[in-house]
């Protein structure tokens, strides 16, 4: 049986598998016409893992967008990474969604406040933002720091303010936080590991 | 995971309890489907829930939630009973033979040191008797009255069959089908692997949980052999690193411990994390405690961390009680908490007891959220109808939500719970103005760091000499963060038995943690991870997948911690003379001819050191060996006990009926006020406990449209028979009340879970998902932790989510 590429993908389209076809022995001949190039074709592939469970799935994120000044490069399929040890190119119903976790229409897009008593958020820059929190973090550990305790013992710890590290943030981000945190004396830290 | 992942394939047999993993971590779950099909390994489950896990399983015992440590008691009597254990294993590698103090008793279910005014234990009764050389006793032989064997065995006699089936509901059949099966790995050429998660940890006993897990496993000989091990399946992505990197209350980088108040000594603080090895010939690697601390400290303070100041040593907070998530919404709530830092982090959800945390989130100044999402937490104040009904105007609490990249959208590293850091890179720039987490906290600490140039303030001195040397200030890139938490020498390391030999040169990353020095000439600020990033590069980043030994080591596939290393105390694998005890899975073996160990995996030990020297597996332990005595580790005492959840139906712990005061758990601290907010049976009549589906991921996928078409909307699990007698009909409308709140949801009815007889009385459980909230994508709903308790394990204060008591009705 001799078969056009276009014959092939219709026969494919109807519904039988094209790689038990092949299997056959019935390959398409020479393409007449280019019908689509593949998306993927074109796409920048990067290598990731899954920010879910801790199984660590290898990903592979397909984008689109070079990296010239104008343009915003955009992810368009994540997929199992098929090199990974682990797991060999598969995800689970978790990981399948994952496009959809990036580009979720919940993602924040840029710095919020909230005044005491009021009902809605106000958009602000990110220097108004750091500068209002650096005060009040500041103020707050100048107000309430221990430097020594009751016994006249060298304590150094400021307890007033406390800080929630992630669960899926990198190891960069977790270490700069720590010696942030730490250096201003902070105790009530903790991460996700403890719930 | 002492293990990993893709070994679970080398197993004989696996236990999965206190865990789903066929529904929670899918991906993972195949390596079980993949010795099931290839090694004809069996697959046994312990659960509540008849879940996915069990569906395919070769067998299921059904257990009430909160109970494992009698189910596990009883295995170990069952072993014990019938001597199947590993007898040489256990003799050479594990604190059998080891003779406790003589004042160490149990009796009505207390062990000795217990003081009811402030619910903790003296522990100094909890150790071993030592002898006139500085060391611990033994009596190889076994024998003698006091030996760690003899009182184990004395103290889980009372964990009969027939007492495991009054506590766990668990029939007496199922219970010793499970032994059975799980007898036969203690042959040296069978093995189990233990699979756990959260079903272990959320108990206010969890840690005795897996504790239990450990000895069974200790005891078959299961520990540090391939398809063996005690496999903490993390909930999260990189639970396991901000773990490892310490970002806990009382936690250093690498497990490394703040101090006490009372530690004002630099040279005692680190004399008591430096032990001094408990037998003859031993390694006790904590001994290089010194090494790992002052080279963090060289990471954090560069030039300012010197002899003379010891290290910096005061500069680090010091404590004076707990500090963790429990204890700081407990202060929060009393006013003693201004201002609070969210990276990540949606604590609306996903501390315990909603009420009272909304109520303390209210009572702050200022909250600061960082997140890629719309969190909760981050509309607390704000009124989301019957899911928040709170009145803004009365919370005066300021909120800044400062927008964050995901994974996609930045380099770095994440450490699966195998223990492999695997890198991984940017595709895309995140939306609208959002910025990294490392841009965030720089941002952050560059302008707290100018206002204590500018103006002066409480203790400066730390914030001021913090090192910060990256060529961008304001983004701290991952490479340079990578690259100081794994390590390099300040100055020329020279061999010390070769003044004249430079093995290191000054600058250069070092390959292992063992060049770690305690003179200030190294800095790591992470000693666990030294090596990740050496003179080789980012080896983090390696993607060969070969395995030349076929037994599943990729050992130049990322980097495991420590040194590489896939399997934890595989010396173990191999028997005192250094050969593995099964051939067909060798990690490693003693090579005479070349002097050292080697094999499929990094040796877990002192390269050289050659069998006849005798020391033993357990490098890190002082004893060298593992310990089923936990000597003064653990809160609730040496071995572990079962205890009854803080909210439990019955009315005595039938392990010790005679004493009301070992109910719950002896040693769980629980605030003052919180005793009245747990319920009782009568008024919440039955067990509560709460999970993951295999559609969501705790409160993010909300967010995703694809896992919030697949479960769109709240539902709860509840059993056929209580069904029946509460009137309700699969897609009812339900109302579960615990004695802090409630919630509405869809019922599912299932046989998936089943009424078990416990004590003498039907026992039903109600199944509630955790995954809806009132922000998101899939249909709004109740925050789960409405219902749960804020009481949490008596070690970690992990919070009990996973028994508790509640009523039901159709709405």
């Amino acid at each position: 049986m001799q078969v056009t590429r276009r014959q092939f993908f219709r026969i494919c389209a109807a519904g039988v598998g094209s790689s038990s076809l092949a299997a056959l022995g019935f390959a398409p001949g020479e393409a007449l016409a280019e019908v689509r190039a593949f998306k993927l074709a074109r796409a920048t592939e990067t290598r990731n893992t899954c920010p879910y469970c801790s199984v660590g799935c290898g990903l592979l994120m397909y984008s689109l967008g070079d990296t010239s000044k104008n343009v915003r490069g955009r992810i368009f399929h994540i997929e199992g990474d098929p090199d990974h040890p682990v797991n060999r190119g598969t995800l689970c119903p978790k990981g399948a969604g994952l496009l959809d976790f990036v580009q979720s229409p919940n993602r924040l897009q840029h710095p919020e406040y909230r005044a005491p008593g009021s009902k809605a958020w106000t958009r602000i820059s990110w220097d108004e933002a750091f500068d209002r929190i650096a005060r009040l973090m500041k103020d707050d550990r100048d107000a309430n720091f221990i430097a020594r305790n009751a016994k006249g013992e060298t304590v150094n710890r400021w307890t007033s303010t406390g800080f929630l590290a992630a669960s899926a943030s990198s190891n960069e981000t977790g270490y700069l936080t720590h010696k942030v945190v730490r250096s201003m004396g902070v105790l009530g830290f903790d991460n996700q590991a403890r719930v | 995971m002492t293990n990993h992942w893709v070994d679970i394939k080398n197993t004989d047999l696996v236990l999965i309890m206190g865990g789903n993993a066929a529904e929670a971590h899918p991906c993972g779950f195949k390596w079980v489907t993949e010795a099931k099909a290839h090694r004809k390994a069996r697959l046994i489950v312990v659960d509540p829930r008849f879940t996915r896990s069990a569906a395919v399983s070769d067998f299921y015992a059904p257990i009430r939630a909160g109970t494992d440590i009698a189910f596990l008691g009883g295995v170990i009597n069952y072993l014990l009973t019938n001597d199947r254990i590993h007898h040489e294993y256990v003799k050479h590698y594990t604190d059998m033979s080891f003779l406790v103090k003589d004042e160490f008793s149990f009796a009505n279910g207390l062990f000795s040191g217990y003081d009811p005014e402030t619910r903790k234990y003296d522990r100094s009764s909890w150790g071993y008797q030592i002898g006139a050389d500085g060391y611990a006793v033994t009596d190889p032989a076994l024998q003698h009255p006091r030996c760690v064997y003899q009182l184990m065995k004395a103290h889980y006699s009372r964990y009969t069959p027939e007492m495991v089936s009054t506590v766990c509901g668990t029939p007496q059949d199922a219970f010793l089908k499970v032994c059975e099966a799980i007898a036969e790995t203690a042959a040296a050429d069978r093995t189990m692997t233990i699979m756990y998660a959260l079903g272990w940890t959320q108990h206010s006993v969890g840690s005795q949980m897996i504790r239990t897990g450990a000895m069974v496993q200790l005891l078959l000989g299961n520990i540090g052999v391939a398809g063996g091990g005690m496999n903490a399946l993390r909930g999260h992505s990189n639970i396991q690193g901000l773990t490892d990197l310490g970002l806990l209350a009382n936690l250093l980088p690498g497990y490394l411990t703040l101090a006490g108040d009372a530690e004002q000594d630099y040279q005692a603080y680190i004399a008591k994390r430096a032990s001094k090895p408990l037998r003859p010939g031993q390694l006790s690697y904590w001994q290089n405690y010194a090494k790992f601390h002052v080279s963090l400290m060289k990471a954090w303070f560069g030039d300012a961390a010197s002899a003379s100041n010891d290290w910096c040593y005061d500069w680090l907070p010091k404590m004076d009680k707990g500090y963790d998530l429990l204890d700081v919404f407990e202060d929060m709530g009393q006013g003693k908490v201004n201002g609070y830092v969210c990276q990540g982090f949606n604590p609306l959800g996903s501390a315990p007891c909603k009420v009272k945390v909304s109520n303390s989130l209210s009572k702050l100044k200022f909250l600061v959220i960082i997140d890629p999402l719309a969190t909760e937490t981050s509309e607390f104040w704000q009124n989301h109808g019957e899911y928040n009904d709170v009145d803004p105007a009365k919370i005066q609490t300021e909120v800044f939500r400062l927008p964050s990249t995901c994974f996609a959208e930045e380099d770095g590293s994440l450490i699966n719970s195998g223990r492999w850091l695997q890198w991984h890179w940017k595709a895309a720039e995140p939306p609208g103005e959002a910025r990294s987490d490392q841009e965030i906290m720089a941002g952050l600490f560059l302008r707290i760091r100018a206002l204590y140039e500018k103006e002066g303030g409480a203790f400066p001195e730390p914030i001021l000499n913090l090192t910060w040397k990256h060529r961008i200030p304001a983004f701290p890139s991952p490479e340079e963060l990578a690259k100081e938490f794994s390590g390099k020498a300040l100055k020329d390391l020279t061999d010390p038995k070769d003044p004249g030999k430079v093995l290191v040169k000054a600058g250069e990353q070092l390959s292992a943690f063992a060049e770690l020095r305690d003179d200030g000439s190294t800095s790591s600020g992470c000693w666990l991870f030294a090596g990740c990033w050496s003179e080789k590069g980012n080896l983090m980043a390696r993607r060969d997948n070969a395995d030349p030994f076929g037994i599943g080591q990729t050992l130049n596939w990322a980097y495991s911690w420590p040194a590489n290393r896939r399997i934890l105390y595989n010396r173990a694998s191999c028997d005192p003379s250094g050969k593995p005890y099964d051939p067909t899975r060798k990690l490693i073996a003693w090579d005479a001819g070349a002097g050292k160990w080697g094999g499929a995996d990094v040796p877990d030990f002192k390269i050289d050191s050659a069998p006849e020297e005798g020391m033993n597996p357990f490098i890190m332990n002082p004893e060298g060996v593992a310990r089923f005595f936990a000597v003064d580790k653990m809160a609730e005492g040496p071995f572990p006990e079962h205890y009854e959840p803080f909210e439990t139906p019955l009315a005595e712990n039938p392990l010790s009926p005679q004493n009301p005061a070992v109910l719950s758990s002896p040693a769980a601290r629980v605030f003052k006020d919180d005793w009245a907010t747990f319920g009782k049976p009568d008024k919440f009549p039955y067990v509560g406990t709460t999970y993951r589906l295999t559609e969501h991921f705790h409160f993010w996928t909300k967010h995703a449209r694809l896992n919030a078409i697949l479960q769109p909307e709240q539902f709860v699990e509840i059993g056929e028979e209580l069904a029946k007698e509460k009137g309700i009909r699969a897609g009812d409308h339900v109302r579960v009340r615990s004695n802090r709140g409630h919630i509405v949801a869809v019922a599912v009815v299932t046989r998936r879970l089943m009424t078990l007889d416990v004590a003498g009385r039907k026992t039903h459980t109600v199944g509630v998902p955790l995954h809806w909230g009132f922000m998101g994508l899939a249909k709004n709903g109740y925050l789960t932790n409405t219902l749960t308790p804020f009481v949490g394990d008596g070690n970690t204060q992990t919070p009990e989510f996973k028994a508790f008591l509640v009523d039901v009705e159709k709405v």
